[in-house]
């Protein structure tokens, strides 16, 4: 590509790009003035509770809302027998085959599919008021039966969620490269197992909040949303609400994280902002935690079987897998239930050489919250079983787990390579991050510290995992299999206003990634001006004409692409416009640092004089000057395909032989994320994308019992790591470019949660290697550790 | 409706005169009583510390609390820490730390650090690592919010290394 790596890059101006300058959000964040959505606060604005259904499965026969409505302070309770007429439903429709989408309502209608569903929503003058009148509320249900275990829902006599599909399964697919199972049954070796990564909360710590307040002059709805992807939610309520994108604004302010929990459509978005236009009033509802654990977007629910094939020479020949994704109750919208299954399958073969490639995948609809995507989305269980089976390969083989590594990876002089998948790796630096890893975190010390270890009778093992992701994805591919939106391009626009100030709008929507700095630092550096000269906007559809949001680790790729070129389009006009009022030749003109000036003069000119001259004072550029260098531009980019992010994570692990309490004894991280826009911020997100990854393997899980009822809705039983528990961390970058993005930026949000789960996962199976035990399943638990080792000690003894 | 009751107390260093529901939250009262929306409420069931606020300098869920508890206490929120234009000096190691993301624990998480520094001359990171583990992040994976509240300590010259 023309636009490819960072070769224009004028390297004699100061540098902005690759600084850990102090991020533009932490002033207001810091002192209490940030702006979350529950902080909005507009006259006049009526609160809702929920009642939410406590059946997995049931049918809705009748509801009775008449006393409720007789409370004080309430202002109206609604079902599905008013919002069906107010809103229609939403299907995430897809092009891919053998794919059911399923309706996403405001509140259930006819039928409740999941324990902490939405059916009544009271209205009331404050939240206080209208959670009181809860109690009042009677629903008739004939309980039905709860599918709670994925496997028996897709039994074709199991009871269906959807009278209307021919069964549970949503998605069916099959796909691979090459004769894995002629190869498989023919290998020298093979290692295989049954993979279990339980259920998720992404567990953003703000809970999820929507504000809905509609202006009856103007017919103009303005939703405030904790969402990350205020884009996605306008272009979807237009049609929900039958009202043109110009009278429809959402806006996402301070977003308390997201962590792909706030990157779908909810219900209680689409309520809110219809009972705001039917009631004329702002419509507020803020979750509470328990809320938030049954109805917020759920993840990483899998089972997969998988199997290997190892040549004696430790080489990988071939990799089959079936894949069965519990995807709850509904296909989530936009990204469809094929997200997290589909991408389980898709990055399986990682990032090594395996010419025979086969995989199942089918996702289920279940009596459980929806399925949506999480940080990693389906990668950390294809890192969890590939490197899982790696580890149990070179067991078998009897190799040295980074030197297998090192004979399988794709090599520099083999990029561009497609893997089994389809998936297309361009350059990244496999190799390099692992021997980095292994240097840096001093691989041969802790062999001899964990010889030693053991010695002493002590449970001590040491775990590598390494792993390819695509970011950046272009609008080549999808971010979700055959989803009908765009997500591969970006636009900004930019413009010096009348004052001299530089405003860069984005279609994207930071909530803890710290985007209004880097990509303040991408257009300063860019255009010329200083960091504390740009205003960034973003979180704002009213910002620009088409734009999706913030996941996929695409913002610094694609946004940052954009204010690149938009930033080097506004810089030219600003050299041109000056080169008539200073009477200079464009060459001669130098933009830095906010100050305009001629080369070998003392002739400067601020901004700001410029931006006076251009706009007001009218006789100062011939017209056809001044036709050209109005002083905004909007450019577009999309890097067709993305780009290839990597890295390696090493763990070392003790476990407590009483307690079985783990402990991470050194966790160290290698990344290939391209070029580092603020180094800061680069190893704050690996760091929590590790504690995340160390949650998933060792805390966090979402527990249904038997009915389908959430036992884990409270910060008490499902477990987020604290400071306690997160072991220090280091992080190593590769700091190279990548080849295919403009800026040479690569994606990384999402990588510290691909890794850390299966590097903990073959820490432990090194560490109780001589009880013969293999991590198949996660969390693990301190109960489940214990049982794993019981039941691999009982089988030793038979 | 339950009757109201008078609630005199301190919010960083303003004194209050308010009647209020007697089941009326401490973090409710500051939010949508004061507007002081800098604590944030993220659990409402004592676990996840957002809502950290100091009640006569210990540290408190104000969640956990009705405001009618407080009468007659100084309560302070992070709205009583620095400004905008002037951080404190803890603030300001948050930032040079890049001790906060999405912001949304950072007042509950300063809170608690306040109290901490106030009541300790100096602290390990293991320590630290408890003191603060009443606290939920889920951002930053703690390495640089322990690496701040350590140069704040340090600037104190608890240990000064």
């Amino acid at each position: 590509m023309s636009e490819a790596g960072a070769g224009n890059i004028d390297l004699t101006r100061p540098k902005i790009i690759g600084t850990s300058v102090k991020r533009v959000e932490d002033p207001r964040l810091l002192t209490g003035h940030g702006r979350f959505t529950d902080d909005v606060k507009l006259r006049g604005t009526l609160h809702v509770a929920f009642v939410r259904s406590d059946h997995a499965h049931a049918r809705i026969d009748a509801i009775d809302t008449s006393a409720a409505a007789e409370m004080p302070g309430v202002v109206g309770v609604y079902s599905a027998a008013e919002l069906d007429q107010m809103t229609s439903p939403v299907f995430a429709t897809s092009k891919m085959k053998d794919y059911h989408a399923t309706p996403v309502r405001a509140l259930a209608s006819g039928k409740a599919r999941f324990a902490g569903e939405p059916v009544v929503a009271v209205v009331a003058e404050s939240r206080y008021l209208a959670e009181d009148a809860l109690a009042l509320v009677d629903i008739d249900y004939a309980p039905l039966e709860a599918l709670v275990d994925p496997e028996l829902a897709c039994d074709e006599n199991a009871v269906k969620l959807y009278d209307d599909l021919p069964g549970n399964v949503l998605v069916s697919r099959s796909f691979g490269m090459g004769e894995a199972e002629a190869v498989l049954a023919a290998a020298p070796q093979t290692v295989s197992g049954r993979f279990r990564f339980h259920r998720k909360s992404p567990t953003a710590l703000e809970p999820r909040a929507y504000l809905a307040d509609y202006d009856q002059g103007s017919r103009a709805l303005t939703l405030y949303a904790s969402t990350q992807v205020p884009g996605i939610i306008r272009d979807c309520l237009v049609d929900v609400l039958d009202m043109p994108g110009s009278k429809l604004r959402v806006i996402a302010g301070d977003v308390g994280g997201g962590f792909g929990g706030k990157a779908s459509l909810n219900p209680e978005e689409i309520l809110v902002c219809a009972l705001a236009r039917h009631l004329g009033r702002p419509v507020k509802w803020t979750a509470d935690r328990m809320e938030d654990l049954l109805s917020t977007s759920q993840s990483f629910d899998e089972i997969v079987d998988a199997e290997l094939a190892v040549g004696e020479d430790g080489r990988f020949l071939a990799l089959k897998a079936d894949i069965l994704g519990d995807v709850g109750a509904f296909s989530i919208y936009p990204w469809t239930a094929a997200l997290e299954p589909m991408q389980v399958a898709g990055f399986l073969p990682g990032p090594y050489k395996i010419e025979n490639f086969q995989a199942n995948v089918r996702a289920v609809a279940t009596n459980k919250a929806p399925m949506g995507p999480y940080r990693g989305v389906g990668r950390p269980i294809s890192a969890f079983v590939l490197e899982r089976l790696i580890d149990m390969a070179a067991k078998k083989i009897g190799m040295d787990p980074a030197e297998i590594r090192r004979r399988n990876f794709v090599r520099e002089d083999e990029f561009p390579h497609k893997i089994g998948s389809g998936i297309v790796w361009d350059r990244s630096g496999f190799l390099d991050c692992l021997e980095q890893v292994i240097e840096r975190a001093d691989y041969d010390g802790l062999r001899r510290h964990r010889e030693s270890a053991r010695a002493e009778g002590r449970w001590f093992g040491i775990g590598l995992a390494s792993y390819a992701e695509l970011t950046g994805i272009g609008s080549r591919l999808s971010a979700a299999p055959g989803m009908p939106i765009n997500t591969g391009t970006e636009s900004a626009t930019i413009q010096v206003d009348s004052s001299g100030a530089v405003t860069a709008h984005f279609g994207i929507a930071s909530h803890g990634q710290g985007l209004e700095t880097t990509l303040a630092q991408i257009v300063a550096e860019e255009m010329g001006v200083r960091l504390e000269d740009v205003e960034v906007v973003q979180g704002d559809t009213a910002a620009v004409a088409h734009s999706t949001g913030t996941y996929a680790s695409r913002s610094a790729v694609i946004a940052g692409g954009a204010g690149t070129l938009t930033a080097r389009t506004l810089r030219s006009k600003v050299i041109e416009a000056a080169s008539h009022l200073l009477e200079a030749d464009v060459k001669d003109i130098d933009f830095a640092e906010s100050l305009i000036s001629v080369r070998g003069t003392n002739k400067t000119m601020s901004l700001r004089e410029l931006a006076r001259a251009v706009y007001s004072q009218m006789g100062s550029l011939p017209a056809e000057v001044r036709a050209k260098v109005d002083l905004q531009a909007s450019e577009f980019y999309d890097p067709h395909f993305g780009t290839t992010t990597c890295a390696t994570h090493l763990a070392a692990v003790e476990v407590d032989p009483e307690t079985y309490k783990v402990t991470i004894h050194t966790f160290v991280v290698s990344e290939d994320c391209g070029r580092v826009i603020n180094p800061l911020i680069v190893d704050g997100q690996v760091h929590g994308g590790v504690a995340q990854g160390i949650g998933a393997a060792l805390f966090e899980e979402v527990v249904y019992d038997e009915t389908g009822q959430n036992i884990s809705a409270s910060l008490v039983d499902y477990v987020v790591p604290s400071a306690a528990e997160v072991p220090p961390m280091t992080v190593h970058h590769l700091d190279a470019l990548a080849p295919s993005t403009l800026g040479g930026y690569r994606g990384m949000g999402e990588g510290g949660t691909i890794g850390a789960p299966a590097a903990i996962a073959n820490a432990l199976s090194d560490a109780l290697g001589h009880l013969d035990v293999e991590i198949s399943e996660l969390p693990m638990t301190p109960e489940r550790l214990f049982r794993v080792v019981e039941a691999a000690q009982a089988q030793k003894g038979e | 409706m339950s009757g109201k009751h008078r609630l005199q107390l301190r919010v960083n260093g303003v004194a209050h005169d308010r009647e209020v529901e007697p089941r009326l939250l401490l973090s409710d009262f500051l939010r949508d009583e004061l507007d002081l929306t800098g604590t944030h409420v993220g659990c409402e069931h004592g676990v996840c510390g957002a809502c950290t606020v100091l009640l006569n300098g210990d540290s408190v869920r104000s969640c956990l609390c009705l405001a009618i508890q407080a009468e007659g206490s100084e309560v302070t929120t992070v709205e009583g820490l620095g400004s905008v234009d002037q951080l404190n000096s803890l603030q300001e190691k948050f930032r040079e730390h890049h001790a906060l993301q999405c912001g949304f624990c950072t007042p509950g998480m300063l809170m608690t650090a306040t109290d901490l520094l106030s009541k300790n001359k100096q602290m390990s990171d293991e320590e630290l690592r408890e003191g603060l583990s009443g606290n939920l992040c889920r951002c930053t994976g703690y390495e640089h919010i322990v690496s701040a509240v350590r140069a704040a300590f340090a600037d104190k010259g608890g240990d000064g290394s």
